[in-house]
């Protein structure tokens, strides 16, 4: 039941010919790609690829268990080696995140449980991430009060900006900020951010980010329909 | 019955004193606690700090041990590392460190990396044979919420009083050799501060927050500076906020980044070396 969408194939096309510094790389996403699960998704930005599952409202074990929502769980599984500290922090991240997202007064005493797995990380990983487990929840229909869509930009040394970095933009630059946007106001759920920067260049960032979240947003809706449609 | 009222309703005992634009510790919407703040405590160590920020109190001791550098040859190496234990607060059980322990490390070593207040070359004693490595302990004594905040003084305070003896290496023999009667301080470039706010029903910014606040709250944003600079806005989920909520915040982190600088140079000065 697997369907291989290409969305944004003429922004593709676009980017070679504008200057690439403010465009969004190419999204792909394969909804439904394992059976087992409520919610399975597998996202690719550009060369940035990622796995999310989504079980539930499902049993909650005693010890977690919130008699007034549903708890919810995130693991987050690295392409190699044990989860470091750094992969636990990405975890909090995302678990608030998701927390603030899903409606989990409707579901008390149950968990929902949100599984990613990096399968190659060639930049704005954490942004591949988000936008997977948002797509995995939309895929296994839990209730949410909004969508969320995350935009990477990098600066570079001399304050350039550049929207949804690669590895080598990442490495190379001064700093990079991960936005997560909702998908109501647009206002911003979550900053992530590494490296020194200025407040123009912070303020330049969001607003580039903004406009690309749309675009995310946008793929989402598309990527639903077309899984619903056919 | 105020005590009552505070258990089996915080939110609304909250929302009344909130209304009044005060708190129900006397402070006001933007104010901190008072902040105090003892540097080089710990003689056995080789830097270390106090810090209270209202009740929250972090002990920070920096201890130095050499090592055999990595492959590139001449960086040292920081290794910062949050205990919560059941000491501080009774959410905490004893054990492995949990997740915010984990995480906390994990910001502390974020910090470092991201404002570059110590170049990791600085540590290099000599160059592909031997380098230092800071173990930065950060022992939370009393848990009263904010602990980011207290985390980031603690550490940056023990950081710039650290002084690490001077050691030689025998070039023929190999041998190393410490003179433990002199020593020089660790250079530190800068000092970024933390500054932790929590949104309190949607829409409220609340300064420096007590663990009663920070479990009513709704979300949570750190903004760290350094000068001019942001190093970090760390938000992880919680309430979407506007854009001039997050400029609030900003601006809230640089009167607070120059308060806190000041304070770290005042209580430097007092401490004769």
């Amino acid at each position: 039941m697997a369907s291989f969408i290409v969305v944004k194939k003429e922004d593709l096309e676009k980017k070679q010919n504008v200057e690439p510094c403010h465009t969004l790389r190419c999204l792909t996403s394969e909804l439904g790609c394992l059976t087992r699960q409520d919610g399975s998704v597998s996202l690719s930005q550009g060369d940035t690829t990622s796995l999310a599952v989504v079980y539930g409202p499902a049993e909650v074990r005693i010890s977690r268990e919130l008699i007034d929502r549903a708890t919810v769980e995130l693991v987050y599984k690295p392409k190699v080696g044990l989860p470091r500290p750094a992969d636990r922090k990405r975890e909090q991240i995302m678990k608030s995140i998701f927390e603030a997202t899903i409606i989990t007064n409707l579901h008390p005493r149950s968990s929902i449980t949100i599984i990613l797995q990096e399968t190659e990380d060639l930049g704005s990983n954490l942004a591949c991430c988000i936008n997977a487990a948002c797509l995995a929840l939309l895929d296994a229909a839990v209730n949410m009060s909004f969508m969320v869509a995350a935009v990477a930009v990098s600066v570079a040394d001399e304050g350039q900006i550049k929207l949804d970095p690669s590895k080598n933009d990442e490495e190379k630059g001064r700093a990079s900020i991960t936005f997560v946007f909702d998908s109501v106001d647009l206002n911003v759920v979550s900053i992530v951010t590494s490296g020194k920067f200025s407040q123009i260049e912070y303020k330049a960032g969001l607003e580039l980010a903004r406009e690309a979240s749309q675009k995310v947003f946008q793929f989402f809706k598309d990527s639903m329909s077309r899984k619903l449609i056919r | 019955m105020a005590d009552q009222y505070r258990i089996a309703q915080p939110k609304d005992y909250y929302r009344q004193f909130l209304e009044k634009d005060v708190r129900p510790d006397n402070r006001g919407l933007g104010e901190y606690r008072a902040t105090v703040m003892n540097i080089g405590c710990v003689s056995t160590a080789e830097g270390s700090s106090l810090v209270k920020i209202g009740n929250t109190t972090v002990m920070c001791g920096i201890k130095a041990e050499v090592a055999e550098p990595g492959v590139d040859g001449k960086n040292g190496y920081l290794v910062p590392n949050v205990e919560l234990s059941p000491l501080c607060s009774a959410n905490f059980r004893p054990g492995p460190p949990g997740e915010l322990a984990q995480v906390l490390s994990q910001n502390m070593a974020d910090l470092i990396a991201d404002s570059q207040c110590v170049k990791l070359e600085n540590l290099c004693v000599c160059p592909g044979k031997l380098v230092w490595v800071l173990h930065i302990d950060l022992v939370c004594l009393d848990y009263d919420g904010n602990l980011m905040d207290a985390c980031t003084l603690a550490m940056m305070s023990a950081l710039k009083s650290t002084s690490l003896p001077v050691v030689t290496v025998d070039e023929e023999s190999g041998e190393i050799k410490t003179d433990p009667s002199s020593r020089t301080l660790l250079p530190v470039s800068c000092c970024p501060v933390s500054t932790t706010l929590i949104v309190f029903d949607n829409k409220l910014l609340l300064v420096d927050p007590t663990s009663e606040e920070e479990s009513l709250a709704t979300g949570a944003v750190t903004v760290v500076t350094e000068g001019k600079n942001v190093c970090s806005i760390y938000k992880p989920g919680g309430t979407p906020l506007t854009d001039k909520q997050i400029r609030d915040c900003i601006e809230r982190g640089f009167i607070r980044g120059k308060e806190a600088r000041s304070l770290i140079e005042e209580t430097l000065c007092s401490v004769d070396r």
